[in-house]
């Protein structure tokens, strides 16, 4: 039985990428931006359901106009077609105004199921497609490395990880599942997929398109407001314990129970 | 609403989690800014003990969803049965703990509610009436503060931030909350053995992490020995998992897990950005690599220049020596 599946998508920068700040914003020009790596991770399972029963992935990705370039990733390595939301109005919102976006623009897709990332790795909210699930009213499952379909394929049967452990959760489809890390291997894009992304179809939705309440989205809807970015704060300087292997092995051991008092 | 600060207890078949504790005494900080009182709730199957226990925290009252519906985890059952506790509580702040269950309910109770939540935050106060949050992002390769535009609002706080409130003070009332469950769509159906890791990376006091130079699966032999010594948990860069020899799990970092034990031991890491970002705000780091340019050594608090194969073992030997 085919599926129709979407997986919301954000574009991130690059977890290998210094983040530099001024004037309390990220310097994003050098940043290399990529497909947020735990939503990378739904990307490919929702690939994989739709090459063994059939279907089309959708991939949703809400951001600002320069994340067309990230979008296409995702259809070369195989989502059939794309939206991209991105409207000056709805930036600037945190978990509950985007999830209000996504839940909208998700009201004029059809699915059988969602894919997310469980957190996005820049703002590492971990709530967004959580509150998008309440806000449609579906069931989910969270942080999944293991997804198996019911022989009827109205159900679902996952492990999922949390602080540690694993337990199975069974879901009614449609349903939203967050992707973990340890759910299977990425693919890497052909040069025919790369090629044949160019053609496929990317649609704009802005927040006029979504009939979102300005009130509700962007800044205006924000209810948590970030008011300073800062550098972590600086480690001081350390030392290198000179001598062998083996004296510094002991004078290490004296350091941290005597001096650092962690042992 | 008040101005009261609620707290949402956290247990497991041992009792209240310690993150719960350190909640009471956040929040007691929170509410003599805001002039209010520190609550408590426990949702949960035969949860009697652990709400008498939160009673003697400190707490002026805790609240009660005890429903047989609650035995196995369900997303939509324990929404509705915060999101009742929360509306006979009427407060302005709720504090979750930022665990996997913490952050997991909190998020679709806000939005049930629709209220701000604010996640995995490591520091919390009132300025000029509003609360305001530092939490790291980018896995703390920034710090962002963010405040609340109003009240209510939802936080999820680390856990190891504050010491834990002592149950022993006189107990503070129980008010039942009944809550009418319909049966959930997606549910636990079974809890699977927890990995052989003997302590849990997230609550470890000790991390010893081994990377690309270990060269080998079994080159976290001697790690292992030198965790068991020290009841550490082991930790890997991301070329050690991606190597393939040693499960995703252990993984440190961006993608992976981010850590902050007292004491962090990173054994054949080079430092990478992205591993940095997962463990940089442990209390003390310890390097040890052949490669004196590696830039591990740039954060770490002691350094040794050597092979880890020759220092993890003589470093084990020097601890157990010391502990006799």
């Amino acid at each position: 039985m085919p599926f129709n599946i979407v997986v919301l998508l954000k574009r991130v920068p690059d977890t290998e990428s210094k983040i530099t700040l001024r004037e309390g914003a990220v310097v994003t020009e050098g940043l290399n931006f990529v497909l947020d790596p735990y939503g990378e991770y739904g990307l490919e399972k929702a690939l994989q359901l739709v090459e063994q029963h059939g279907g089309k992935v959708t991939a949703v990705l809400f951001g600002s106009a320069d994340a067309k370039e990230t979008i296409r990733k995702a259809l070369a390595v195989g989502a059939d077609e794309a939206v991209h939301i991105s409207d000056p109005a709805l930036e600037g919102g945190d978990a509950a105004a985007t999830a209000k976006v996504l839940a909208a623009a998700l009201k004029k897709i059809p699915f059988d199921m969602i894919w997310a990332g469980k957190q996005a790795v820049d703002e590492d909210n971990a709530q967004v497609a959580l509150r998008v699930a309440e806000l449609l009213d579906l069931p989910h499952v969270n942080s999944v490395i293991e997804f198996n379909l019911e022989a009827d394929g109205k159900a679902a049967r996952c492990v999922r990880e949390v602080d540690g452990e694993r337990d199975v959760m069974t879901t009614t489809l449609p349903a939203i599942f967050t992707a973990q890390q340890g759910l299977g291997e990425l693919r890497y894009p052909s040069l025919k997929g790369i090629m044949g992304a160019k053609k496929k179809p990317i649609t704009d939705w802005d927040a006029a398109a979504l009939g979102v309440a300005a009130a509700t989205v962007g800044a205006a809807g924000a209810k948590i407001q970030q008011t300073k970015l800062e550098p972590p704060p600086a480690r001081p300087p350390g030392k290198i314990i000179p001598g062998d292997a083996q004296t510094a092995a002991q004078e290490l051991a004296r350091l941290l129970h005597e001096e650092a008092k962690v042992i | 609403m008040s101005n009261n600060i609620l707290i949402i207890a956290e247990g497991r078949a041992e009792g209240l989690k310690k993150v719960s504790y350190e909640l009471v005494n956040m929040a007691q900080t929170l509410a003599a800014a805001l002039g209010g009182a520190v609550e408590g709730a426990v949702v949960g199957s035969n949860v009697g003990a652990w709400a008498e226990t939160l009673a003697k925290t400190g707490v002026t009252k805790v609240y009660v969803a005890d429903d047989k519906g609650l035995e196995h985890f369900a997303p939509e059952s324990y929404t509705t049965a915060l999101a009742a506790v929360i509306n006979a509580a009427q407060p302005a702040i709720v504090l979750f703990g930022a665990t996997g269950w913490g952050k997991e309910v909190s998020a679709r109770v806000a939005a049930r509610l629709d209220w701000g939540l604010a996640t995995d935050c490591t520091a919390a106060q009132i300025e000029n009436g509003a609360l305001v949050l530092t939490r790291p992002v980018y896995a703390g390769k920034a710090i962002a503060h963010v405040q609340a535009k109003s009240f209510p609002v939802m936080v999820s706080m680390r856990p190891n931030l504050v010491p834990p409130a002592e149950a022993d003070k006189s107990a503070a009332p129980l008010q039942t909350v009944a809550v009418t469950l319909a049966a959930p769509r997606a549910q636990v159906v079974e809890a699977m053995v927890k990995e052989k890791s003997k302590v849990d990376l997230g609550e470890a006091n000790v991390v010893i992490s081994g990377g690309r130079g270990v060269k080998g699966p079994e080159g976290f032999a001697p790690l292992n020995e030198l965790a068991d010594t020290l009841n550490a948990a082991i930790g890997a860069s991301r070329a050690a998992v991606d190597a393939g020899w040693i499960d995703y799990s252990h993984q440190i970092g961006q993608t992976g897990k981010t850590v902050a034990p007292k004491l962090y031991i990173a054994a054949g890491i080079s430092g990478a950005i992205q591993h940095l970002a997962g463990m940089s705000s442990s209390k003390v780091i310890v390097a040890i690599n052949k490669d004196p340019d590696a830039p591990i050594f740039k954060i770490a608090d002691y350094g040794i220049v050597a092979d880890l194969f020759d220092v993890i073992p003589a470093l084990n030997a020097a601890l157990k020596a010391q502990a006799n």
